[in-house]
């Protein structure tokens, strides 16, 4: 990476995820755009991790802790890097933080460097770091790591991962998808935000949510409508009509997520049954409702 | 509204947690200590440091109370010299990370020159950071550990209006605020300080510079130390200015001048914001009056949901 910081910032034509970020962060940072820049040619040419760790902790002293502002073309811009990133709830210290990994040149490998970073990290920079994992150098070698977050009891740092990051799509295996899916339900999180979330379905997945589905029942508790997106397009093979049927009879918003579900079936039984609640399969006909805007309707 | 500027909340379960926060208590600052049981490795001590940053932030974001921390090397396991060595490689790096408010709790406990070795180096890091000082005076020897302590940072340099010096009792007070430190008290049963002697100080010397904490750890210890003494101080005719000052006001103007604690982290947290972990305090939320409950008495509860 030869080219000026401050040219990669603003002209770049087919930029990166570190072009992007740093474009954003330079935007929004006032007086510190000096101090930014000049830190990350420090990064690019220095090696010296101490710089890194002190850049990485004067970040948010320097630029504040605000929403990373962003435009409707700069998500578009985003999805263009890479198809299913979104930086929506993304900090400004959080993209300039990985602005400067991404601009980093080290000696150790990425992994290895990564690993000291999560091993000190408040919470803050735990959910910076997960967010930005699909960019880093050979992101395939961080894949025991991320584990490690994934098992976190902190929500925010689950979520770093699983929402709105194309990672685990591209890099995680059947058993560790699955995982994070089950997770995001047990600890109330929402599946619509996962990246890949229909591409990744698999028949095992929906297998493990539908016997979820009966555990939940069976203890009196209520099962999450967006479980059923997953279990619906292998509701055939699964013999799942009659969980189907049952959440139909549930709540606004389980009986949508059902008829979703079946209406993305297109077999004798689904559509059969779509038919026996017309009002929901009329609300379904009107294509206002979607999975990612579900929850509006459970106060319904 | 309450700070409890010294709390060890990793020895705590989640009942105390309610019970702060159903008491008032808005926001509390952890400072590393020592857990009871020696840690002997490096890595353990690093872990116990993230955990601080982390996880136990957290966990006290889930009950609606701000959780910050101070960051050091205690005198107990400064004498043990491989671990002290490691582990001051890499207290600068987790003196920067958010929400750390103080290099602390440092100072003496037997007064080796171990502990004299590495306070020393941790007070020179703190000015180096400009971070304020939590210092912990001696149980043993007490009065001239104390003193000893304030010569210390002296001789290194350090402004005595950012050091805390903390776990005072009658006869370590006036030359603490005579010679212009913070002074902590720890209403702590039996070995520290008890809530009635504690308005007596305050009687006496009013609530200039004057901290009350509860320094709850794994030991028999209050959590509510801090609520308690606000309420019997005011019902002993402590002036509510005063009351205001010692349990709150106070805790924030020394510790806020790491420029990691504002006062709008709890009085206006973002409406939804999940990169802070904090749930909100539904009591102050709510407008109420927050009031001195014990925890939901689950051992007399038959339904378990
Ligand atoms: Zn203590």
């Amino acid at each position: 990476m030869t080219e000026p910081l401050h040219s990669r910032a603003t002209t770049a034509l087919s930029p990166s995820a570190a072009d992007l970020l740093c474009r954003w962060v330079v935007r929004q940072a006032a007086a510190q755009e000096t101090w930014f820049l000049d830190a990350l040619e420090r990064l690019q040419t220095s090696a010296d991790e101490r710089a890194l760790h002190l850049f990485l902790g004067q970040v948010p002293r320097r630029l504040g802790k605000a929403d990373l502002e962003l435009t409707p073309q700069d998500l578009t811009a985003a999805h263009t890097v890479l198809p299913g990133w979104s930086p929506l709830g993304w900090s400004l210290d959080g993209a300039a933080r990985v602005a400067g990994l991404l601009t980093f040149r080290g000696q150790r490998p990425f992994a290895a460097l990564f690993e000291d970073l999560v091993r000190t990290a408040d919470a803050r920079e735990l959910i910076t770091l997960y967010r930005g994992l699909s960019f880093y150098p050979e992101p395939a070698s961080l894949s025991t790591l991320v584990g490690a977050g994934l098992r976190s009891n902190m929500r925010a740092v689950f979520e770093a991962i699983a929402h709105g990051n194309p990672y685990p799509r591209d890099h995680f295996d059947l058993h560790r998808w699955n995982h994070m899916v089950l997770k995001a339900l047990f600890i109330g999180s929402r599946l619509a935000p996962i990246v890949g979330i229909d591409q990744r379905n698999n028949p095992e997945l929906a297998r493990i949510l539908l016997d979820y589905a009966d555990e939940r029942w069976a203890a009196g508790r209520v099962v999450t409508p967006e479980l059923w997106r997953c279990v619906g397009p292998c509701a055939d093979a699964l013999g799942a009509y009659a969980a189907l049927q049952r959440a139909l009879t549930g709540s606004p918003a389980e009986r949508l997520a059902a008829g979703l579900a079946l209406s993305q079936t297109d077999t004798p039984s689904a559509r059969h049954l779509l038919t026996s609640v017309p009002e929901t399969a009329a609300l379904i006909g009107t294509g206002r409702v979607g999975w990612s805007n579900l929850h509006h309707y459970e106060a319904i | 509204m309450y700070i409890d500027p010294h709390a060890h909340m990793v020895s705590r379960t989640t009942d105390d947690y309610e019970a702060m926060a159903a008491a008032g208590v808005v926001a509390l600052i952890e400072p590393a200590f020592w857990v009871g049981q020696p840690r002997t490795f490096v890595g353990t001590y690093v872990d116990y440091l993230s955990s601080l940053v982390g996880w136990e932030r957290f966990r006290a974001g889930q009950f609606g109370i701000r959780h910050y921390c101070t960051i050091g090397l205690n005198s107990k396991e400064a004498n043990n010299e491989a671990l002290a060595e490691g582990v001051m490689e890499w207290l600068p790096r987790f003196a920067m990370k958010e929400g750390v408010v103080a290099i602390g709790e440092i100072g003496y406990d037997e007064q080796t020159p171990l502990e004299e070795k590495y306070f020393r180096a941790q007070l020179a890091l703190a000015k180096e950071l400009a971070l304020p000082v939590m210092v912990h005076t001696p149980h043993r020897d007490k009065k001239r550990g104390t003193s000893r302590s304030m010569d210390v940072c002296e001789e290194m340099g350090l402004d005595p209006s950012w050091v805390v010096i903390d776990h005072n009792n009658e006869e370590t007070v006036r030359e603490t605020l005579d010679r212009g430190y913070w002074a902590g008290f720890s209403i702590y049963p039996s070995t520290k300080m008890g809530n009635a002697r504690m308005v007596e100080l305050l009687r006496h010397y009013g609530g200039d510079r004057i901290i009350v904490d509860s320094a709850c750890d794994w030991g028999i210890s209050d959590c509510l130390g801090v609520a308690k003494t606000a309420r019997l101080a005011l019902a002993s005719g402590i002036d509510a200015q005063v009351v205001r000052q010692v349990t709150y006001a106070n805790a924030l103007c020394v510790y806020g001048k790491s420029g990691q604690i504002h006062e709008s982290d709890w009085l206006d947290p973002p409406e939804i914001d999940q990169r802070t972990l904090y749930e909100g305090n539904s009591i102050l939320r709510g407008g109420r009056e927050p009031r001195i409950e014990h925890p939901r008495q689950a051992a007399d509860d038959l339904l378990i949901d």
